[in-house]
């Protein structure tokens, strides 16, 4: 979710200044101004009490609200309230190890909670005045203010103490949520002090100092994660929630994009058992009954005849030959440095190369569902809410409500990788279509894994042309590139940050190119399908990756130059790509020789200001299939917070970039999507998961996300490594052997 | 007519079809809900619960045919192995979303319980039923192999 960035070349500043300011803009225009004049909420203590608004209330009532994160009970416990959505990547844990490192807090006493939608307090700050999780931002964007918060309620507990004791604030110690003078020999605990601090002044935010890093005990070290639950069943999901009198409810969606109910008759499945009602909705024909069960099987027995005069009709390999043939014509300019054209014609050695990317389906292992009650002037949403600002937005338009009589109570997801982020809402709205129309009772929408698959939101198909030319000394002088495929922010209330017709999600990467080549050309033609399309997992990187860092390899045995060794002098101004490079190559053993049918490649790519290289090892068999056996990372996110999660992160972004590499593709046949559920649509299983080895940079930059970045090298890296082996080149995903 | 099934050491009366799927009576009948609905079709592993001690995918084994057998759920669980084994990927720190680790879980202590030992093989044939889009792969193996050291 990069479009905020609206910088389109290699030095990348998302969450600079100038940048914040800018997203702040767009977003302003986007939401009509409904965010103007706020102001970060750290400094208006005890809202707990003004808002009461924390869906599941962390801690008694009494107690020390110093400030919208922090919350510390007479019980000694202390919550960190978390305003982004754990979908796995750890934020329940990163954004608690902020608020602990400077609160001194022992990491037994706290419990993350999720916040509750209010963007006032509760907004990203790399997005302007809009709540929401996304484009690996979590960490980034709240480093300092979590930090601030933890740093402000232990400023409070001193001072509380310093009236207790009437000792000097110099002298009193914080340690692992003990506040001691030890000259005294006096100590408490948080919980022991919260009333007192509770009703002491908030300091000024300048008079609050934050740790240096020489400091830390907390960031940096791999603390237990603090999403619990997960492994006796107790963790609640959005699928999991009981209210009384709840229905669920399934829907007949059309079986092809751009169709319509015509006509339906609802007999047989009003007979069924356990049903309740059958309503049309928007989006299909909705049946609600006691439970999932009686509903999914009454759903058959609806007869329904669509309209499909506007369907789509298109197959996948119609479309690919359609940007075959764009990706050959002139393109929107994204990025022009030199002459590449010139230059290509002219040059010693020129490769093209066509790729193509099918659309991939998220497939989160949780598929979309909701829980939606709508009352006369008001509306509750349980969801693994992942994009708030919006998602009231759209509720509140559609309800003719104001967006903060949406409440949201903000749950697990399981699994999203952009999913849960949806510009328009879909599924929410789908599920508030359905229960507005059996007003105050809740409803449960449940997707089956075939609604999930069929529904679209794909990330989606392109085509890339690449043209790079060598010279006479082996020299890489020119690189022209054109991406074909659908926009993602197009027709969104994003739509906006497209410049000139280039929306950055569908060529960043590309247009970032960092390797020192004087002229290079990256053109983009965004089409217009039916297909819903949306982020997936690093967004634009999932193909630009791919494409840059296979063809840069093409261009290096070309001019008889190594791998490693080129991109290092290539990166020769960019001493954090190189830093990660060398890293990985020198712990996978670059250069060092391997068995017969073993081969190495490597990738390096930043996105979301991380970076990360990994060398892939695979073996191939006689027959031409391959096995990827080991997989070396390295990844400079700036200061680690927690080494074990952003290890976790790589190692999960490495299985979910091989699943398009060996095996994920959703195809379209007449307008129809193909893939249903998982024998057709295949993701990694535990037999092709590689060994993972990450190392991690060591660093005092900002720190930035790790979500998405360990994603976009895999799948390069595996195919420079079947390249090293076969000779061949792979230019089609999944890769063909 | 309605249908007993034994849950964690409890029959239940269910008000259902015969041909409801066991996960669904579980989840919606019985309201237990650590068991995970991911694909409906025996292909995830998400709804993997013990069948007088097997694995089953429970959203394709109708309630009907686990009359008379003893199911055992996520919150169910109480024996020495399943806790070795919970122990372990907490240790571990296996979960990420979490969504598909009870049905992780489940098949791991199936596994261990008729093999404290076993070979990355015997984890990839038992476990490879198990989808996780997290891809939490490594740590479900290094979790297994923890437990098995625990367990020797
Ligand atoms: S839900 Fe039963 S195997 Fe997927
Ligand atoms: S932990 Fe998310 S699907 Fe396995």
């Amino acid at each position: 979710m990069r479009w905020i960035n609206r910088n389109t070349r290699g030095h990348l500043q998302a969450g600079s200044p100038v940048n914040a300011q800018e997203s702040r803009r767009n977003f302003l225009k986007v939401i009509g101004g409904a965010g103007a004049g706020l102001t970060l909420a750290i400094n208006s203590p005890a809202v707990w009490s003004v808002s009461g608004s924390v869906s599941k209330s962390p801690g008694p009532d009494s107690g020390f609200a110093p400030n919208a994160f922090v919350r510390i009970g007479p019980d000694n416990r202390v919550s960190v309230v978390i305003k982004h959505v754990e979908m796995g990547q750890g934020t329940y844990t990163g954004l608690a190890t902020l608020v602990a490192e400077e609160l001194d807090a022992d990491w037994e006493q706290i419990d993350s909670v999720g916040a509750p939608a209010d963007a006032k307090r509760y907004n990203n700050l790399n997005w302007g005045p809009m709540q929401g999780t996304g484009g690996s931002s979590a960490i980034a964007n709240s480093y300092q203010q979590m930090r601030f918060a933890g740093a402000t309620a232990r400023a409070m507990l001193v001072a509380a103490a310093v009236q207790r004791w009437e000792v000097p604030a110099g002298e009193i110690a914080v340690k692992q949520g003990i506040v001691s003078h030890p000259g005294s020999n006096r100590r408490a605990s948080f919980g022991e002090l919260a009333e007192l601090a509770a009703s002491l002044p908030v300091p000024d935010k300048k008079s609050v100092r934050l740790k240096e890093p020489a400091e830390f005990s907390c960031i940096g070290r791999s603390l237990p994660r603090k999403d619990v639950g997960k492994t006796d069943g107790t963790a609640v999901f959005t699928q999991d929630i009981q209210l009384p009198g709840m229905l669920t409810a399934v829907v007949a969606h059309p079986p092809r994009f751009g169709a319509r109910v015509k006509r339906f008759d609802a007999k047989q499945a009003l007979a069924s058992n356990g049903v309740v009602d059958v309503i049309q909705v928007p989006s299909g024909i909705a049946v609600l009954a006691k439970d999932f069960w009686s509903a999914r099987v009454a759903r058959d027995k609806l007869e329904i005849e669509w309209d499909e005069s506007r369907a789509m009709s298109k197959s996948s390999a119609q479309m690919m030959a359609e940007y075959r043939e764009l990706a050959g014509k002139e393109g929107s300019v994204a990025r022009d440095d030199g002459d590449a054209r010139g230059v290509l014609a002219n040059a010693e050695s020129v490769i093209e190369a066509t790729y193509e990317f099918p659309y991939l389906a998220h497939a989160s292992m949780e598929p979309m569902n909701c829980v939606a009650l709508v009352e006369k002037d008001s509306c509750e949403i349980w969801n693994g809410e992942q994009f708030q600002s919006v998602d009231q937005m759209n509720i509140g338009k559609l309800l003719g409500l104001p967006a903060d009589r949406v409440k949201l109570n903000m749950l697990y997801a399981g699994g999203s990788f952009g999913r849960r982020a949806n510009p328009v809402s879909d599924y929410l709205v789908e599920a508030v279509e359905i229960a507005r129309a059996k007003t105050g009772t809740p409803v449960k929408l449940v997707w089956s894994r075939e609604d999930d698959m069929q529904a679209g939101y794909f990330r989606p198909a392109y085509v890339h042309r690449v043209r790079g030319g060598v010279d006479a000394e082996g020299n890489i002088v020119g690189w022209e590139q054109h991406i074909v495929g659908q926009s993602i922010l197009s027709g969104t209330v994003f739509g906006q940050s497209i410049e000139n017709g280039i929306d950055h999600s569908s060529v960043e990467g590309a247009s970032t190119l960092p390797y020192a080549i004087p002229n290079v050309r990256v053109e983009l033609t965004s089409t217009e399908e039916q297909v819903p399309v949306l982020w997936w997992r690093s967004v634009g990187h999932t193909h630009t990756a791919y494409s840059t860092e296979t063809f840069l390899d093409e261009l290096a045995a070309r001019a008889g130059r190594d791998p490693v060794a080129l991109r290092m002098k290539l990166l020769a101004d960019h001493p954090r790509w190189q830093g990660v490079l060398k890293l990985a190559a020198d712990k996978a053993g670059w250069g060092e020789a391997l068995p017969k049918g073993r081969g190495r490649g490597v990738a390096v790519h930043e996105s979301f200001n991380s970076y990360v290289a990994q060398v892939a090892e695979v073996s191939v068999a006689d027959d031409g299939s391959f096995k990827v056996e080991r997989v070396v990372c390295a990844v400079d996110c700036g200061v680690p917070i927690n080494p074990d999660v952003i290890r976790a992160q790589m190692e999960g972004g490495i299985g979910f970039g091989l699943a398009p590499a060996l095996v994920s593709a959703v195809t379209l046949r007449n307008g129809q999507v193909v893939e249903s559920n998982f024998h057709n649509y295949q993701v990694l299983r535990i037999n092709q998961m590689p060994e993972v080895e990450v190392h991690i940079v060591p660093s005092t930059a900002p720190p930035t996300g790790v979500g998405e970045p360990g994603v976009p090298p895999i799948a390069p890296a595996v195919a420079n490594a079947l390249a090293a082996v076969t000779g061949k080149r792979y230019h089609t995903l999944p890769i063909e052997t | 007519m309605p249908i007993t099934i034994n849950v964690n050491g409890a029959d239940h009366d269910l008000d259902a079809t015969p041909d409801t799927p066991l996960l669904w009576a579980i989840r919606d009948h019985l309201q237990m809900t650590g068991t995970k609905f991911g694909c409906g079709m025996a292909l995830c592993g998400a709804c993997t619960v013990h069948m007088d001690g097997q694995p089953i995918r429970s959203c394709t084994t109708p309630v009907q045919a686990v009359a008379g057998r003893k199911i055992t759920t996520i919150e169910g669980l109480a024996s020495p192995v399943a806790e070795v084994v919970q122990r372990a990927w907490n240790e571990t720190q296996v979960v990420q979303c979490g969504y598909c680790q009870s049905g992780q879980i489940m098949s791991a202590i199936a596994l261990l319980e008729r093999n404290p030992s076993p070979t990355d093989g015997d984890i990839d044939a038992a476990m490879s039923g198990n989808i996780c889009r997290c891809n939490t792969y490594q740590r479900i193996r290094g979790a297994i192999k923890n437990a098995s050291k625990q367990l020797a």
